[in-house]
């Protein structure tokens, strides 16, 4: 049984190790994203402080979104889906190690690179800690939550617009908390209890979510 | 008592009977929500006594609190069709959550409109940025995602089954959304006004609301009786009870 999650994962992260691009480009947009804000609105220290959480958590938010319309489709279109679906070992395993692979390359990358972006933004260092631990937790969430969606549009044409669609209303309790802990930090307020809420929605996520993505992945397969 | 729940669960899950009892069922369904709308609006607006603090204004509560119940209403009976269509495969739960979401979304909207058109004279704005307001914003937006599943897959029970799932997962997601959104709420500096002050609503306003409550609810049947009925012609237009049906 662990040997299916096993060998899922070495697939997986070796198949985007050979694809350095699907890695990169959501870090790119997620800095690129971040970096919009100051020019749009005040590059004026205290303004950025202000806004620096709920903008790095939007930022995070959106490059999952973005990177997750890709998650199953490779497969999808190699038949390599096909044969896990028709495979009689139970999907939970290899969805889970698939999703764990896919925030090892793309959700890790975004959590190491969010403590420069809130410093551009004028963060205290004091309060970087609690959004890369917000991050560090909250990530996984978003991935899991946005690859059920990515799974029922796995087989629509136009699926990009539409996983957002899907996807966004479904994020807005890992938003409101992620941006709110390091709100509460900015406010020398204790968070503790905001990130155990935050692992408490990544331990939902984790023992519910594989199930909803395999039979989200058996729904578009036509079964 | 068991064993008749089970029979009517049986009979209204084959699309056909559905379609024969809810015709028969459909007039009268019909006939109770005019009526009860009828009567609880023109009671509402024009004959409850006005509020002591807000006047003739707090009148469109009438619409407002039915609607948004309603709409909550609908989203949860769309998860509980969901699940029923997961586990049992039943062809007529997925009809019911592609009949039930677009008069759901059009009760949210009612619902959000309704409510900034009262926020004005009360408020002093027509939007604010509060806990409820907001659930209901994201609640519009859950009931719009699962129209676009629908409609962007072809295959018409696999889009049912996608939606399905959907709304299963909309439903746990709708709690913590609301916990979410309170607790947000409380970071932010807390309204100086209160929707409604907590007090007990006097009967003869009180009487007017349930009728209409209970009215939308019906009207809500009935939208979700005749959108059921219509798709399971069109699912089933290949049987011969529909050609019957259709040509008489």
């Amino acid at each position: 049984m662990s040997s299916a999650f096993q060998a899922t994962l070495k697939r997986e992260l070796m198949l985007g190790m050979r694809a350095p691009g699907d890695i990169v480009n959501p870090l790119f947009f997620f800095v690129l994203v971040v970096s919009l804000f100051p020019l749009s609105l005040s590059p004026e220290p205290e303004t950025l402080q202000l806004l620096a959480p709920g903008v790095v958590w939007v930022a995070a938010l959106l490059a999952v979104m973005v990177s997750l319309d890709g998650i199953f489709r490779r497969d999808e279109e190699s038949g390599a889906l096909e044969q896990l679906l028709v495979s009689p070992s139970d999907l939970f395993l290899p969805v889970l190690a698939r999703v764990l692979a896919h925030w090892l390359l793309t959700g890790l990358p975004l959590v190491l690179m969010a403590p420069v972006l809130g410093y551009m933004l004028h963060l205290p260092v004091a309060a970087l800690d609690t959004l890369v631990w917000s991050l560090l937790l909250g990530t996984p969430t978003l991935i899991i939550v946005g690859a059920i969606a990515a799974s029922l549009t796995v087989g629509v044409g136009r699926g990009g617009i539409l996983l957002a669609l899907l996807v966004l209303p479904l994020y807005v309790p890992v938003l409101v908390f992620g941006a709110g802990s390091v709100a509460y930090d900015l406010e020398g307020l204790p968070v503790d209890g905001v990130l155990a809420v935050l692992g408490a929605m990544l331990a939902l996520a984790v023992s519910l979510g594989p199930l909803a993505i395999g039979l989200g992945l058996r729904i578009s397969s036509g079964d | 008592m068991w064993q008749t729940l089970k029979h009517w669960y049986h009979l209204l899950g084959s699309p056909r009977h559905f379609y024969r009892i809810s015709g028969l069922w459909l007039p009268w369904v019909t006939l109770l929500a005019v009526a009860g709308l009828a009567v609880g609006l023109v009671w509402g607006l024009a004959f409850a006594p006005p509020d002591y603090q807000q006047g003739n204004s707090y009148r469109i509560i009438f619409l407002h609190v039915p609607a948004a119940s309603g709409a909550l209403m609908g989203y949860l009976a769309m998860g509980v069709a969901g699940l029923v269509g997961l586990v049992w495969r039943m062809k007529m739960a997925e009809v019911a959550i592609k009949a039930i979401a677009p008069f759901g979304a059009v009760l949210t909207a009612v619902a959000l409109i309704t409510g900034s058109i009262w926020g004005k004279p009360t408020w002093g704005t027509y939007w604010v940025w509060d806990a409820r307001l907001t659930s209901m914003l994201i609640l519009l937006f859950l009931y719009l995602g699962i129209i676009a599943l629908q409609n962007a897959i072809r295959d018409p029970r696999q889009a049912g089954r996608a939606a399905a799932l959907l709304a299963v997962v909309g439903v746990i997601n709708v709690v913590i959304v609301r916990y979410s959104v309170y607790w947000w709420h409380s970071l932010h500096q807390p309204r100086t006004i209160r929707i409604t002050d907590e007090t007990a609503m006097p009967a003869e306003m009180l009487a007017p609301l349930l009728i209409c409550m209970f009215s939308i609810y019906l009207l809500f049947a009935v939208t979700v009786l005749i959108r059921a009925r219509t798709e399971i012609l069109w699912r089933e237009r290949r049987s011969n009870w529909v050609r019957e049906e259709v040509t008489g």
